[in-house]
């Protein structure tokens, strides 16, 4: 779905004329030299094939314009990532706070050391403050501590968290968070259990 | 190593954590690895890389005491703050192991497939190749960061290593950059430092190459590259890559006039 897009939207930038092109055509070719030498360099190792280099459609936006593309592109490539979420059939968005922790702890999966395919973790406390008790949190996200009290669990925030962990791009297009439902690496029951960690009465992340 | 000097510093950060208001983990481990390092048992390793650097090997029964680092045939000292850099001879940019293992290939006839088939140190030991590379890191201790940008090779090295500093691809759409391009982040509790101003890209280069504790050999500026790329979740750089040479250029660049304190010391 990205790969269609990409090139009506690269036509689309190019045709903006509010859009400067931050590169001149020297640094368009350091970008080209970059791409064709990685090609050359690396090799395939585990489950990390050379398919992880070919960019899709929003990597090749958010390279191209340093992670800050024209607002109008941004809008239409987040469209684009919020109608892809598939959303669960039985309308219930909460599942168990206790698995959801035990998944955001992991950050396993996806390396050339790990064991390929599923499942694989949350990755979560890797850049979120969340649950009081682990102290070994990182700060690339913003901390999640007490989310539910301080944003409500209503059904709008539940469908929000979800498609949030589905597929945080639709949001914000250039997002460092990765897209774990985009990509099949958390399955629906998983991001439930996420839901519910983050959102649930009894769910530490909102005590007291 | 002075066990007891490490047990002192450790009950001092240990009272000073309860004394005073906090000091974070890491701030904790860097006073460890303050004291470790006035006994690195990466000097070990420099005694070694020199002691291979002067004694005559290989098919040509040569020494290396004629590879040009850059500064001319056999000169060490300030060599390692000063590369990646172009050499003519290869007309090529080169980084310092890359450069090593060229000169063991070239001046000693080894083939490269021999010294490169154990890259990296691992349970098994150092290879000869990192022992030479952190004594010539130790040769360049309490120096200032210097590579040059004078060729047009050496900028563009530099200018290419910023490209892929920021490539975002791979499952979860990362770069280096998401880790390293801002300050203030943290991967749980390992500090990230932002490579992309001088304060930060010099953390990334000061300690390297390291002597792992948990392991007990050395772990060089190559190994760091490819295991990011492995969190990362990309495929695996090959070993000397130009794109390894050019992720060190962009850093080392970065670090310009920051003073290099030697090989250093990893959890």
């Amino acid at each position: 779905m990205d790969r269609i897009n990409v090139s009506t939207l690269l036509l689309a930038v190019l045709g903006m004329p509010a859009f400067v092109v931050p590169t001149t055509a020297t640094a368009g070719d350091y970008r080209d030299q970059a791409l064709a030498m990685v090609k050359r360099d690396f090799q395939a190792k585990g489950s990390a094939g050379l398919d992880r280099l070919e960019e899709d459609g929003l990597q090749s936006v958010c390279n191209r314009t340093g992670n800050h593309p024209p607002k109008e592109i941004a809008a239409r490539l987040e469209q684009d990532q919020l109608a892809s979420i598939e959303m669960p059939a039985d309308g219930n968005l909460m599942g168990d706070w206790k698995a959801g922790e035990k998944l955001a702890q992991s950050g396993r999966g996806f390396t050339w050391t790990d064991k390929p395919g599923l499942p694989v973790g949350g990755n979560c406390y890797n850049c979120h403050r969340i649950s009081p008790s682990e102290t070994s949190f990182g700060t690339v996200g913003p901390s999640l501590y007490q989310f539910g009290k301080l944003r409500g669990k209503g059904p709008e925030v539940q469908q929000y968290v979800y498609q949030k962990i589905f597929n945080a791009k639709a949001f914000n297009v250039c997002s460092e968070m990765p897209r774990f439902g985009h990509i099949g690496a958390l399955k629906e029951a998983q991001i439930k259990d996420l839901v519910a960690l983050l959102l649930a009465d009894d769910s530490p992340v909102n005590s007291k | 190593m002075n066990i007891r000097l490490i047990l002192a510093a450790l009950a001092g950060s240990a009272l000073a954590g309860s004394a005073m208001a906090q000091t974070s983990p890491s701030e904790d481990f860097q006073k460890f690895r303050d004291v470790m390092e006035e006994d690195n048992p990466a000097e070990l390793f420099e005694a070694r890389g020199e002691e291979y650097w002067k004694t005559p090997r290989g098919p040509k029964n040569a020494s290396l005491e004629q590879c040009d680092l850059g500064l001319g045939p056999g000169v060490v000292n300030g060599a390692y703050v000063q590369m990646p850099r172009y050499f003519a001879d290869v007309d090529q940019v080169m980084d310092a192991e890359r450069r090593v293992v060229h000169c063991m290939v070239t001046l000693q006839g080894l083939a490269f497939e021999e010294v490169t088939k154990q890259p990296f140190s691992n349970d098994k030991g150092t290879p000869d190749h990192v022992s030479v590379v952190t004594y010539i890191a130790g040769q360049s201790r309490d120096m200032k960061i210097a590579p040059p940008q004078n060729h047009p090779k050496e900028r563009e090295t530099y200018e290419i290593g910023k490209e892929i500093f920021g490539f975002r691809a791979g499952p979860y759409d990362f770069s280096c950059s998401t880790c390293h391009g801002a300050d203030g982040r943290r991967i749980r509790m390992q500090d990230l430092p932002n490579l992309t101003k001088p304060e930060g890209a010099a953390k990334g280069i000061i300690g390297w190459p390291g002597y792992r504790m948990t392991g007990g050999f050395m772990l060089t500026s190559q190994w760091r590259m490819t295991d990011c790329f492995r969190q990362q979740r990309f495929p695996q750089p090959k070993y000397l890559s130009d794109t390894i040479t050019a992720i060190l250029a962009y850093q080392a660049v970065n670090a310009r006039g920051q003073v290099y304190r030697g090989p250093g010391i990893k959890r």
